[in-house]
């Protein structure tokens, strides 16, 4: 493939200065977002997404219920602004449509949807700027803004792309290594060691493939450190300010055990 | 050449800090032994071991998965006896019988109305629990069917209790009290709902002619004062009143109470502060003694200052 820009150069450096294995910076935001339950503003280096979520809540279209579990309902809008080339995409778009499809039945199995019978989840996600790895921002957002939700879940699910140039591995992608080398975007939950999505839009030779997928899962579960961390401090500062009527209700309750 | 950049602008000792981890990984179970009360209360995540299920009984917020109960969301772990519960730090309102709660009529349907109250669904407000004009005793017609919109129609506003549960979970509320009905001469203000603990009563009055509606849901209800005996009333009831969509004149010293007390409740919601009858008095009474505008509540640091005034005297 013919690109003016060298993927790895021989010092093991890549195009943006990252060795091989290594991440992007990585940045979360958990604070309330307008009328959201939940919701999260989170970037992978210069990929940025906005992700809300509304409910369980009543399903806006009777069609929509089920009466042993709660439906998810993603919509996904990429912003004209959010990439190199100014594009407008359109709501309908096939592309988005099966973005938003894959996210779904990523997060459909971790989700205990059958804690909420007749219920809808809205996931609405905003892609505001794209550099590479799009689909692994919108998994990790999304977690985090259903964890931030209250919404029950079986466990985090940590998503990021890989790659190969020629015999090398790299992991989390820019757009340049994304349009020149084969990749693939792996999810895993970190707890459960489980693998809950592979995709693959270019070809990859089958004797990369599991030292590229056994990378994505390490790499899972160090993004799940940096999530948890993210989840456990906002929770901490919510508690603090929440805490104390939260105690004292608790230590009245001892008093009345001990008399 | 301009090059433009959308970097956040960093200090630079954060450009290219390396984290070590440690692989031997948090993975022990967590001691749920230790009895140091309150003080014990630990967080905790999503897919986190918490004990094992020979042991323990899994309750709300955990689920079992190789004889271990792990928890489902983020929260506090709290334990009765054998059983382990993790209580989420914010969730939607999850109802309880005798709860009160206020809500908006979203659908009007036969012998029935579907009330959105926060809740993961809709609630139903049947014709059979509501008063109807004419005395508490009246049967209920098929004239009353017929005209459920003179009672409420879609987007009123309403205060309930909640009456009982469906098969399916949904709740059944009930009007069936001179204190709940169809609400006017005021404001909602929405919250969190775990931000709304259970007090002695929940209709709350300020000494400004503002009455709070506090309700387990996260909707505030903020109103002019309507004096005891005009609520109460007389044995049959005065329906015109109860049904009404005709706000009373407000003057515009109550007006600006009413918008007073609704940005105060925002301020406390938006720093996460549990909302109670004192709290709120407290910070209305810091507000007069600053002798601020309404407005000036909205800026952020006037907001700061005012939840560091109300919590510190607590």
């Amino acid at each position: 493939m013919g690109s003016r820009i060298e993927i790895l150069n021989e010092a093991g450096f890549r195009s943006d200065g990252r060795r091989q294995h290594e991440l992007r910076d990585l940045n979360i935001d958990l604070s309330r977002h307008g009328e959201a339950d939940g919701s999260a503003l989170i970037s992978h280096g210069l990929t940025q997404v906005l992700v809300s979520v509304h409910g369980p809540r009543e399903a806006k279209m009777r069609s929509h219920t089920f009466h042993d579990r709660a439906n998810i309902n993603v919509e996904v809008t990429v912003a004209s602004f959010s990439t190199g080339e100014r594009r407008k995409r359109l709501r309908g778009d096939k592309r988005i449509l099966e973005f938003a499809a894959t996210i779904k039945a990523t997060f459909e199995p971790v989700i205990r949807t059958s804690l909420y019978p007749r219920s809808q989840i809205d996931i609405y996600i905003q892609v505001l700027q794209q550099d590479g790895g799009t689909l692994q921002t919108c998994i990790n957002g999304t977690t985090l803004a259903l964890i931030n939700a209250g919404i029950p879940m079986t466990d985090f699910v940590c998503a990021i792309s890989g790659g190969v140039h020629s015999t090398s591995p790299m992991l989390d992608l820019t757009t340049l290594e994304e349009n020149d080398i084969p990749h693939v975007t792996v999810a895993v939950m970190p707890k459960a060691k489980k693998v809950v999505l592979v995709t693959m839009e270019t070809r990859l030779h089958v004797d990369r493939f599991e030292e590229i997928l056994n990378l994505a899962r390490d790499a899972g579960s160090i993004l799940h450190r940096e999530m948890k961390e993210a989840v456990l401090n906002r929770s901490i500062s919510l508690v603090s300010t929440a805490g104390p009527a939260q105690l004292r209700e608790k230590g009245e309750d001892d008093m009345n055990v001990d008399y | 050449m301009i090059s433009f950049t959308s970097f956040p602008t960093q200090p630079e000792d954060a450009y290219r800090t390396v984290r070590r981890y440690n692989d031997d990984e948090d993975d022990a179970m967590m001691d749920l032994d230790d009895e140091n009360g309150p003080s014990s209360s630990k967080l905790t995540c999503p897919g986190e071991t918490l004990t094992s299920s020979h042991d323990y009984m899994r309750g709300h917020g955990t689920y079992v998965d190789n004889d271990e109960v792990i928890a489902s969301v983020t929260g506090t772990i709290e334990r009765v006896n054998r059983l382990v519960t993790v209580r989420p730090v914010n969730s939607r309102y999850n109802p309880e019988i005798g709860d009160l709660v206020v809500g908006r009529i979203a659908e009007v349907q036969p012998r029935r109305w579907k009330v959105d109250a926060n809740s993961r669904q809709d609630a139903i407000l049947m014709l059979s629990s509501v008063n109807l004009p004419g005395g508490v005793q009246r049967r209920k017609l098929e004239s009353d069917e017929l005209q459920m919109r003179t009672f409420f129609e879609e987007g009123d506003l309403l205060v309930a209790e909640v009456q009982a549960f469906f098969a399916d979970g949904a709740m059944s509320l009930h009007t069936r009290s001179l204190k709940y009905g169809k609400l006017r001469n005021g404001q909602l203000v929405i919250v969190p709902p775990v931000l709304v603990r259970r007090l002695k009563s929940h209709f709350l009055t300020l000494p400004c002619n503002v009455d709070i509606i506090l309700a387990l849901n996260g909707y505030i209800w903020v109103s002019k004062h309507i004096k005891q005996i005009e609520q109460e009333g007389e044995l049959g009831f005065d329906a015109e009143a109860v049904y009404s969509n005709q706000n009373d004149r407000i003057d515009s010293s109550t007006r600006s109470a009413i918008a007073r007390v609704a940005n105060i409740i925002q301020i406390l919601a938006s720093h996460f502060i549990p909302l109670t009858d004192t709290l709120l008095l407290e910070a209305y009474e810091w507000t007069m003694e600053q002798d601020s505008d309404v407005k000036t509540l909205l800026q952020e640091d006037y907001g700061d200052a005012l939840v560091a005034a109300v919590v510190s005297k607590e």
